[in-house]
This record gives C-alpha cells, sequence and structure tokens, in this order.
C-alpha cells in the first residue's frame, strides 16, 4: 500500500545545504569571491606572524616605491610605514568592523523586521515610521555625525554604522514575514498552539533567510566602505591602522607617489569586490532554490 | 477506547454565526449554524465554495481571520465555551484538544526542519516531556500513520516526501496532542486518487482506533460517502440538511443535496456506444453575500420553489434521524 507513495521524484536529489553551497562554487564569480575573501581573511589573521611590528611604525626609509626595497615589497609612505604591513593589519580592521558593524544591522533590522511583520497594526506603523525617519537621513552623513560626536573609535565607529544602515533590511524582512504570516505554514503551527515567538523563530525567520544572507555579504560591504570613508576624512580610530586611513595619508603625496594612496585603494576595492560577487552569487543560488516547484 | 462512540457530544455548536466586517456593514457568511459530534464519530460539513465550510472550520480553533468575525453562538469543547476564552487558553487548547489538517501538506510543512523535528515539537509544545521521549513518541506517532521505516523518514526534509506522506505526517503532527477533536479541512484535495483513499482510509482508522472525534469538511461528497457517519449539507451559510449518510444518499430530502447527488460522476456507467448521460448540474450559481434573498437561498435556483420559499427562510425540520431546513422537504422527488 505503502508503495505508489515512497517513489518520490526528488529521490535522487541530495540534501538542501549540499546542493547549495555546491551550486554556489561553480559559479565563477561567486568562486573568484570566495577566493578573494578568504585570501582577505589570511592576510588578516597572518598579520602578527607575518609582520610583527607595529605597523604604525617608522619602519624604514619615507616613500620608498615597491620593489625598490626588499625588505618593503610594496614600499613606505612619507611618514617610513611598511605599506604592506599596514595592509596585512588593516584587513583586520576593515572585517572587524565590517562584520560587527553588518551583525549590529542584522539583530536590529531583523527584529524590528520581524516584529513588524508578524504583528502588524499598530506595532507595524510605529516601527515603520522609524524605519522611514532612518532611511530619509542619509546613512553616511548620520554615521559621520555619530562618529563625531562620540569620538572616534573601532567601537563607536562600529555601533555608528551598524545603526546607520539596518532600515533597508528592516523592510526586506519584514516583506518576507508577512508574506510567511499568512501562509499554510504559519496557520498550521499556530493550529498545533504554538507561540508567537515560536512561529517566529523556528518557522518564518528560517524560511526567510535567503533574502537575508544576501544582503548581509552586501552590508559587509558597504560597512567597509563606510569604515574606509570615514578614516579618509580623518575620522578612524587613530590607534590602529586601517585601508582607508592608508589612503588618506596618501592623499598629500598623490602626485609625487601614487602608490601610497592607491595600493590601499585596491586592498578596498578588492574586499569590497569579493562581497558583491559572493552577495550576487548567492543571490542566484538562493533565489531559484526558493521558486516553488 | 472500548467504547468509542459516547453518548455525549464533545464538540457541540450552538448556532454559530460569522460576518465579515466591510464598509457597507456585516455580511453574514455563516449563520446560525448548529451540530455536535461524539467521541469516534465522524461528520462531514459538505458545500458548494464559498458556502461558509472553511470559515466554520476555522471557527472551531478560534481562528476565524480578520474582516471575520463570530458574531454569536457557542463552540463547546467537552464542555467549555471556546469562543470565551482568551489566546494564551486557546493556545492551550489547540493541538491539545482539538487540532487540524489542511488541504495542502507541502506549504504547511516547514521546509527546513526534519519531518521528526516537526513532530517532536508539535509534542513539546504541550507536554513538557525530554526530547528522548518525544522522539519516541514522534516515532511511535509516524509508525501509526502507517509511515514505512520510520526511522528513516524521521530524519528526512518534506520535500523528499511525496504528498500522500506528507498528509500522514500532517496528520501524525495533528495527532501529537492526543486531541478529542480533528478537523480535516479537504484534507485529499490535493491528492491523486488512489491516495486519496489511503488518507481517508487513514483517518477512519485513527478515529476508531482512539475515539477522536472527526470533522471532515469538503466539497466532495462522493469521496467521504464510505466512511462518514453523518453528513451536513451546507448552503450560503445555513445548514440545510443533516442526516445519516446511509439516510442521506438513500432518500436525500433537499432540492440541493439532491442536486449534489445527482451531480456526482459515475464512472463505468456504460460501455462505449450505451447511452450517454450528460451529467445534471444545478443551474444559477450560489448568491453573493451581499445579496443574499429574503427567504430561502436556494429558491433562485431550485425548482420546486414558490411564493413561500421567497419570503420565509425555511425552519429546520426533524426528518427521520436527522433535520432539513426546506418547505418542501420530501414532497416529491423529481426536481
Amino acid at each position: 500500500m505503502a508503495l505508489p507513495e515512497t517513489i518520490s521524484l526528488s529521490q535522487a536529489r541530495t540534501d538542501f545545504r549540499d546542493t547549495t553551497v555546491g551550486r554556489l562554487l561553480r559559479r565563477p564569480s561567486a568562486l573568484l569571491g570566495l577566493i578573494l575573501l578568504a585570501g582577505i581573511l589570511a592576510m588578516a589573521a597572518f598579520a602578527d606572524i607575518a609582520f610583527s611590528g607595529d605597523p604604525l611604525d617608522m619602519a624604514g626609509m619615507p616613500l620608498l616605491r615597491p620593489g625598490e626595497d626588499a625588505a618593503f615589497p610594496l614600499g613606505t609612505d612619507m611618514m617610513g610605514r611598511d605599506l604592506a604591513s599596514g595592509i596585512f593589519h588593516g584587513a583586520r580592521v576593515s572585517l572587524l568592523i565590517g562584520g560587527v558593524a553588518a551583525l549590529v544591522s542584522l539583530v536590529i533590522g531583523i527584529g524590528i523586521g520581524a516584529l513588524s511583520g508578524y504583528y502588524g497594526g499598530r506595532i507595524d506603523r510605529a516601527l515603520m515610521r522609524v524605519t522611514e525617519l532612518f532611511q530619509t537621513i542619509p546613512p553616511f552623513l548620520f554615521t559621520l555625525a555619530l562618529v563625531a560626536i562620540l569620538q572616534p573609535s573601532i567601537a563607536t565607529i562600529t555601533a555608528a554604522i551598524g545603526i546607520t544602515s539596518w532600515s533597508g533590511l528592516a523592510r526586506l524582512v519584514r516583506a518576507e514575514v508577512m508574506r510567511l504570516r499568512n501562509s499554510e505554514l504559519a496557520q498550521a503551527s499556530i493550529i498545533l498552539g504554538a507561540s508567537d515567538a515560536r512561529i517566529i523563530f523556528r518557522h518564518i525567520l528560517p524560511n526567510a533567510l535567503a533574502p537575508v544572507i544576501v544582503s548581509a555579504s552586501i552590508l559587509v560591504a558597504t560597512a567597509i566602505l563606510t569604515e574606509s570613508s570615514l578614516s579618509f576624512l580623518g575620522l578612524g580610530d587613530p590607534n590602529v591602522v586601517s585601508w582607508g586611513g592608508m589612503v588618506g595619508a596618501g592623499r598629500e603625496t598623490i602626485r609625487t607617489d601614487p602608490h601610497v594612496a592607491a595600493i590601499p585603494g585596491v586592498a578596498i576595492v578588492i574586499a569590497v569586490l569579493a562581497l558583491n560577487l559572493l552577495g550576487d552569487g548567492l543571490n542566484d543560488v538562493l533565489n531559484t532554490k526558493g521558486e516553488r516547484r | 477506547m472500548s467504547d468509542p462512540v459516547s453518548r455525549e457530544p464533545v464538540l457541540a455548536v450552538d448556532g454559530l454565526s460569522i460576518g465579515f466586517q466591510t464598509r457597507r456593514g456585516l455580511l453574514p457568511a455563516v449563520r446560525e449554524l448548529s451540530f455536535s459530534v461524539r467521541s469516534g464519530e465522524m461528520l462531514a460539513i459538505v458545500g458548494e465554495s464559498g458556502c461558509g465550510k472553511s470559515l466554520t472550520a476555522l471557527a472551531l480553533l478560534g481562528l476565524v481571520p480578520p474582516p471575520g468575525r463570530v458574531t454569536g453562538g457557542t463552540v463547546r469543547l467537552e464542555g467549555r465555551d471556546l469562543l470565551a476564552l482568551d489566546e494564551a487558553a486557546l493556545r492551550r487548547v489547540r493541538g491539545a484538544r482539538i487540532s487540524m489538517i489542511f488541504q495542502e501538506p507541502m506549504t504547511a510543512l516547514n521546509p527546513v526542519l526534519t519531518v521528526g523535528e516537526q513532530i517532536m515539537e508539535a509534542i513539546l509544545e504541550h507536554e513538557p516531556v525530554s526530547r528522548k521521549a518525544a522522539r519516541g513518541r514522534a516515532l511511535a506517532l509516524l509508525e501509526r500513520v502507517r509511515i514505512p521505516d520510520p526511522e528513516r523518514r524521521f530524519a528526512e526534509y518534506p520535500h523528499r516526501l511525496s504528498g500522500g506522506m506528507r498528509q500522514r505526517v500532517m496528520i501524525a503532527m495533528a495527532l501529537a496532542g492526543a486531541p478529542a477533536v480533528l478537523v480535516a479541512d479537504e484534507p485529499t484535495t490535493a491528492l491523486d486518487v488512489t491516495i486519496q483513499a489511503q488518507i481517508l482510509g487513514l483517518i477512519d482508522e485513527l478515529r476508531r482506533e482512539q475515539g477522536t472525534a472527526v470533522v471532515f469538511i469538503t466539497h466532495d461528497l462522493g469521496v467521504v460517502s464510505r466512511y462518514v457517519d453523518r453528513v451536513l449539507v451546507m448552503y450560503a451559510g445555513r445548514k440545510v440538511e443533516e442526516r445519516g449518510t446511509r439516510d442521506l444518499f438513500a432518500d436525500p430530502l433537499h432540492p440541493y443535496t439532491r442536486g449534489l447527488i445527482a451531480a456526482q460522476p459515475r464512472a463505468g456507467a456504460g460501455p462505449a456506444g450505451a447511452e450517454r448521460q450528460r451529467l445534471a448540474e444545478i443551474p444559477g450559481t450560489v448568491p453573493a453575500l451581499a445579496a443574499m434573498p429574503a427567504g430561502c437561498a436556494f429558491a433562485p435556483r431550485c425548482a420546486l420553489a414558490d411564493e413561500r420559499c421567497v419570503q420565509a427562510v425555511p425552519p429546520a425540520r426533524r426528518a427521520g434521524s436527522g433535520l432539513v431546513a426546506c418547505h418542501h422537504a420530501g414532497e416529491t422527488h423529481a426536481v
């Protein structure tokens, strides 16, 4: 009696997670993004081993060109600081700020989006007004103002970027949660007596995750860019080296020694590009998967 | 379980009215509906789309979606009026004392959790047992809904199961809290005919084994006729006839019921070349909620309708073991 039921068309298909990763790796652009990102992570991880000294210390002759001195493969800036060391140590700051700021943004965005989309009505209206308020203020100026008020440090910069970048995500999550809240999945959970928290965290959010994962990678990229811009303007943490700060420091010698600004600039481009490629790849892979068969 | 059909109804609906609040006022969708089900009994609520049967099903769990709301009546489950309970109390009742299964088992299962996890969750929601105990119970439930190789299916995701299996899983989840009443809203409509019969057979077996009362909502009279004890026919929000299944098919009293039975396609009506009969149909359509006639809602489509039908809503009258709401009930069988 059970025979006709056991013949499932999906028998041949392997597990959901395997296929997602597998399909991601088969996309050249996503693979490139992953490789670049892995390279930057490796730089951040081995910064202390590869370049043990403080990257802000004067290390050699100022304004050495790349390749001029074998001890400084990427050259030095006008203060004689090792650019290669700065790039490696700067990767830590960029990834740390990018990652944590994106996390802050995800927590606020998912929290507000989920509450708004699930409960609707008055809660939704109130939370969406707050979201719109954040959306109407230009995010970079907002971040700039917050950092200027709070005094620049890694913690304040991270918090400021996180606080100013969640509004788009909140709207995205809200739309997804609204869709799922009215689905039979949520209905079935309600009928089985599940609590609101359980329905949101166990049944709705995991199914709304695909677009969130995609925007998370873009959030990290944006946070890295924002941090670089702040540092370039001199509002970075003065105690750590950062790519944006290096570009800012190289500004004065850009006519005579463009490599001082260009090298950290390329690092920023590569990091942001890697995250965008990954985001695009994830978008393609997760969205086709999300379509109803 | 030795005496599955007890005397006392486990679910008693009395004068239930549900309306939709619109700008043009309250539009009644279900009107003064009364019925009851005893333990181990299976009742079918039959009617066309829009007759209020699914709304009734949701009302039994206190889940009428806005802008709809219950405007009157009581739903007593084991003596307690569900409509008077607050949300927290309702949550404790749902899944534990009354549960429901749906038409589309794919969209009702969570695609990111395994079948086993979902059944365990349904158990843990109502009982503070250990995860290990819940796991054992979940496996037993999979076995009870006749899923072969439950150990393997336990760890599988819903997309790996066929439609029939998914519906079995839904039934297992619905039964996790050992409810007194199971509401089944068109649970076989999305399935193949052969699987339909299996699922119906399963529901039938389970209610006999466990004494669960079943309210079976369907638009297809033929599907349920083999399994249910009683049939309640709804038309435009009202009960028009409620009879024992055998009586209803042998001698339908309401012209609408007669139309429904006549409209059943019959397989094997004769070999090729034999006289072919055109499938009977009921002329016209269900009146819109906003344009309900003053009298019998079926009058505009009814061959027997006269002045009385247009003016007064027919009251429900005893007819043998059941009830019928028609001025002309049993007058003539020629429609």
